[in-house]
């Protein structure tokens, strides 16, 4: 559980995430993802309950829960005045990867995201999808063993999101990497997902396999799962001084 | 090691990246040097306290210095939420570390910019007491560099919004640089002024670099320099515990 003065964020979530497994992370705005994730990527400490990651909490030991993790959040974490390569080198150096292997392992994961010609780019020249990319290599540099990605996939194009869970679903089957996973798109979810959590005011409604969820709902298609499971009214998320931010960003953002 | 000499090659590389940003964070101290530093000078003069430009020098060194010091701390702001400090908070290094790095990197920058401008005061016409001075001088410039980069982090990792940062520039920052001393003497201030001058830890840093390039101490350097470590130590501290609550 974790609340932000009298506001309770998420409440009663609980799940597990097997080994080697995609796990999507689904529910409408405001539903409490975000705030999962960065539970368990240590930035937040939850209120109250339990959390345990790679047999470890990240809350009595977020240092080591570090290494074991990649993530890419919501908001781009790349700093754009330095070149892809930069990024991916201090981002080795940040996480005790030795030279040689941050070298030889930078190269292959540019080589594999298609951003190796680019590498000293500034990152300011690059579309959205490139900067994704960029973060999502970046973020597998130090071999972690879960990748967190919340809404990778927002705002690009069907072209864009298609090479990433490509090159994703390929990673999490050569080196086992465990992915989390949230979007809003359903029919992504839908191909990449082995698993899925349905969460909504804070609360998961729903888990299995798409089929399940299907099943269960007695509906076609996830969307319609999705929706029967979460109701249609739109969601009110209070404006926030982040999403206040988020607004000067896209004015000045170059 | 590693891991705060990264950020610090970080910062540097992306100060010397932006040229544009170079010259135009020179704009206002040169609008001081030569408006007030040769708009005042006759009425310096006519009062017996010889060249205003050898006095308000060090001021304006001081000055670019705080500036620079506080941007890059305030900058901190909007990298928490678009940009690369998520990527180092999330990392498994100490924050501390983290930190020190981005302090020190911001303070290195401001050092170079202050001295840049030491130059074009040299152009201008400023004469330091002896070549021994400069470096000498410029110990105690990293000091006020290392003091506001602090201070600056310690803010920049407290508030959430850019309507914040005109906060802190208008009470904070123009009030650091209006009651140091950078501008007029601070012999026979009222009382209140005085008060006011004497908390404010840029006046130690400018009375400083004023007694070591002019020889024109108010405080002493020795005191200055106890003073600049001093407060430099708290902020450091403070710093370092506000950034490591940072939650994003």
């Amino acid at each position: 559980m974790r609340s932000f003065g009298t506001l309770i964020a998420v409440n009663d979530v609980s799940f597990d995430v097997h080994k080697g497994e995609t796990f999507a992370f689904l529910g409408p705005n405001g539903a409490g993802k975000t705030t999962t994730i960065k539970m368990l990527t240590t930035v937040l400490r939850p209120t109250s309950g339990t959390l345990e990651l790679d047999g470890l909490d990240p809350v009595v030991q977020p240092t080591q829960v570090r290494t074991r993790f990649g993530v890419v959040f919501q908001d781009p974490s790349l700093d754009s005045e330095l070149t892809a390569w930069e990024n991916v080198d201090i981002h080795g150096v940040l996480y005790h990867v030795p030279r040689r292997v941050r070298h030889e392992r930078g190269e292959t994961l540019l080589k594999l995201f298609e951003l190796w010609d680019r590498r000293n780019d500034l990152v300011k020249t690059f579309s959205g999808g490139m900067r994704r990319r960029l973060e999502i290599a970046r973020g597998l540099l130090h071999t972690p063993k879960v990748l967190f990605l919340d809404e990778p996939t927002q705002g690009l194009d069907p072209q864009s999101r298609n090479q990433m869970w490509t090159i994703v679903k390929n990673l999490n089957a050569t080196e086992g990497v465990t992915v989390f996973l949230t979007t809003h798109y359903m029919d992504e979810a839908d191909r990449v997902a082995d698993r899925i959590a349905i969460i909504d005011h804070g609360k998961i409604v729903a888990t299995g396999s798409s089929a399940e969820l299907k099943q269960q709902t007695g509906t076609e298609s996830l969307e319609a799962a999705f929706l029967k499971l979460t109701g249609t009214s739109i969601r009110d998320e209070e404006f926030s001084a982040q999403d206040r931010m988020r607004q000067i960003s896209r004015v000045w953002r170059r | 090691m590693n891991v705060i000499y990264i950020l610090w090659l970080r910062e540097v590389k992306k100060y010397l990246r932006s040229r544009a940003q170079i010259v135009a964070s020179l704009g206002t101290p040169l609008m001081y040097l030569a408006v007030l530093g040769f708009g005042l000078g006759p009425v310096f003069r006519k009062a017996g306290q010889g060249s205003y430009l050898q006095f308000m020098a060090p001021g304006v060194i001081g000055m670019t210095v705080l500036f620079t010091a506080m941007f890059s701390g305030i900058a901190m702001l909007w990298d928490r939420q678009f940009g690369f400090l998520k990527e180092t908070l999330v990392a498994p290094v100490p924050r501390v570390q983290i930190m020190i790095g981005r302090t020190l990197g911001g303070a290195t920058v401001a050092v170079i910019q202050g001295a840049i401008i030491f130059a074009v005061t040299l152009i201008a016409g400023f004469r330091p007491a002896s070549v021994v001075a400069v470096p000498i001088a410029f110990l105690i410039i990293a000091l006020i560099a290392v003091v506001f980069s602090a201070l600056a982090t310690a803010i920049g990792s407290s508030i959430k919004e850019m309507q914040g940062f005109q906060m802190v520039m208008n009470f904070l920052v123009m009030p650091l640089w209006f009651l140091s001393g950078a501008l007029y003497p601070l012999e026979g201030l009222p009382a209140v002024l005085a008060a006011f001058t004497r908390v404010d830890p840029l006046t130690y840093g400018i009375d400083g670099v004023r007694g070591t390039m002019i020889g024109a101490a108010h405080f002493g350097v020795s005191f200055d320099v106890v003073v600049l470590l001093g407060v430099g130590v708290v902020f450091v501290i403070a710093g370092a515990w506000r950034f490591s609550k940072i939650e994003v």
